[in-house]
């Protein structure tokens, strides 16, 4: 009898199948626990892409719950790429739908701060504008310009305090989160990414200005969601964070 | 057709003993560098645009011969190769020109699903024909000679007609590819299905191999009770693995030698001793060939 590839598939990612008959031993005998190996590869070398993925999910859970809860989700969604740099694209909806987790709401947007902070680490390398480039710039000249901003750049919006959660498990002796809603800005300068919370405000600004809006324009639309945006400290943000990599005059 | 010329190895690989890089032994690497004669890296962790992967990779490029080894390509599927994947592999061998290239005679995707895991085919015409259409197809998009590896496998197939050795003797000579001998693999799957190592290394097209692979193992059982091996790169090489290797050597000479250990990983000094004892035996080899 042969075994087809979507068989095998099937049966390996449903440990209530059967084992495909055809598949035996030396002797011809059904293959049986052989085929857990298998079985096992895949859930295992697919837990071990998640724990590296998102290590502050598995601290606010546990390892051992992490494990069940993740166990479940690589059977369910298996990557779509070989690339498990990116793996877990799926998991913050996975969180919001899955029973146990649904008491922490803030769970779904810390796994996308999670998912971001990677997309960040393997970004492109670029080289930052000096500081004395933006400030040899006239000021009217300067409100006309456009801004290219680093591909490490991601937002992630949230109404939970995800930055101080991602801090308290990941840097020692950082403080307990407060009941704040965070937006969080990740940025990379060299290798490591960096995470900051960032006004509302700030957040409009950077997303209006990475669509290729002037500043501005940036500066109006950023002032209609938040009244209290601050321009020069969020270019002081920017300049310290290293994400502005050509200013278009 | 045997087609050896089309896609000649460009750089020539040291017949030493090289190791799986992992970025914690970074700076005990590049201390002291001649402690080993190459390294191989994983093709899927240098696929994003850039950050830290990659800097490191261009750093270790201007020391080591590099060896490229893929394990994401799903060669022995059923269906097409992916072509972005193709594309990508294409794109880091452009920057990265390693000394080899090598992929696994395994599949891992279906119907758009990575399973992570290298599974098995029956070694039968039709399984022949498609991964003979794979690799001529990978050659001609990357643009040079791929080694194709043996598995490790825990399975047989009822309809397989044909051993692996002949499965991949047909293939090497319709392509020209070359072919990764993992003499761990050859201990695992001739344990796991009762026939004879060194009668498997004894008919192995020897004169394709571009590289050896050695890795450790973990022992379970079978439902009946029989040995079943694991081939989970997770500790250091077996004495008999080291003893089917000191065979294949003295018989065929010496050839570049990778130490796999990708899980438990170990310090450094204890992954270099097990290069230390690779080149030992490459090296009485070496002296053999001279006198």
């Amino acid at each position: 009898m042969n075994v087809g590839q979507k068989e095998f598939t099937s049966a390996l990612l449903d440990p209530d199948l059967p084992v495909p008959q055809g598949l035996t031993d030396s002797q011809g005998r059904p293959a049986g626990k052989r085929f857990d190996v298998y079985r096992n590869n895949v859930v295992f070398s697919l837990l071990e892409a998640m724990q590296t993925a998102f290590p502050v999910i598995r601290k606010l859970v546990g390892p051992n719950n992490f494990n069940t809860m993740c166990s479940s989700f690589v059977r369910k969604h298996p990557p779509t790429s070989p690339i498990l740099m990116f793996y877990g694209a799926a998991f913050p909806e996975f969180l919001h739908q899955y029973e146990p987790v649904r008491k922490y709401p803030y769970m779904p947007d810390v796994a996308r701060l999670e998912l971001a902070r990677r997309v960040a680490y393997h970004a492109a390398d670029v080289t930052p504008i000096k500081p004395e480039v933006l400030a040899e710039i006239p000021s009217d000249q300067l409100m006309e310009s456009r801004f290219s901003l680093a591909p490490a750049m991601q937002i992630v919006q949230s109404d939970h305090p995800i930055v101080a959660l991602w801090e308290f498990n990941m840097i020692e002796g950082a403080p307990k989160p407060e009941p704040v809603s965070h937006t969080a800005l990740i940025t990379r300068a060299e290798f490591d990414p960096e995470i900051v919370a960032i006004s509302k405000g700030s957040s409009a600004f950077l997303k209006i200005l990475q669509q290729g809006e002037t500043l501005s324009g940036a500066f109006e639309r950023a002032t209609e969601r938040d009244p209290e945006f601050d321009l020069s400290t969020t270019l002081g943000l920017m300049l310290q964070t290293q994400i502005i990599t050509n200013i278009h005059l | 057709m045997l087609d050896n010329t089309k896609f000649p190895n460009k750089i020539k690989m040291p017949d030493r003993a090289g190791v799986g890089y992992k970025p914690q032994h970074l700076d005990d690497i590049l201390k002291d560098p001649k402690a080993i004669g190459w390294l191989e890296i994983h093709a899927e962790n240098y696929m994003g645009d850039g950050g830290r992967p990659i800097a490191q990779l261009k750093r270790l490029r201007e020391v080591f011969p590099i060896s490229c080894h893929g394990v994401g390509l799903s060669i022995g599927a059923e269906g097409p190769l992916d072509m972005d994947h193709l594309l990508r592999l294409k794109k880091l061998e452009n920057w990265l020109q390693p000394a080899l290239f090598s992929e696994h005679l395994a599949w891992s995707t279906h119907e758009g699903h990575f399973l992570n895991d290298l599974l098995p085919a029956p070694y039968v015409q039709k399984t022949v024909d498609t991964v003979v259409d794979h690799i001529n197809q990978v050659q001609d998009v990357i643009g040079r000679r791929m080694s194709l590896e043996n598995p490790s496998t825990y399975v047989q197939f009822a309809e397989t007609d044909r051993s692996e050795v002949e499965f991949l003797r047909e293939i090497t000579q319709r392509t020209g590819c070359g072919l990764l001998l993992d003499v761990n693999n050859v201990f695992v799957s001739a344990t796991n299905h009762a026939y004879s190592a060194q009668g498997y290394i004894d008919s192995f097209p020897m004169e394709q191999v571009d590289e050896i692979h050695l890795g450790g193992h973990e022992v379970d059982a079978d439902d009946f009770g029989n040995d079943l091996l694991i081939d989970s790169h997770s500790r250091a090489v077996v004495d008999p693995v080291w003893a089917l290797y000191e065979y294949t050597i003295a018989k065929s000479g010496p050839f570049p030698t990778l130490i796999e250990w990708d899980n438990d990983i170990p310090e450094w000094d204890v992954l270099v001793n097990e290069a230390v004892l690779a080149d030992a035996v490459l090296s009485k080899a070496k002296v053999g060939a001279r006198s």
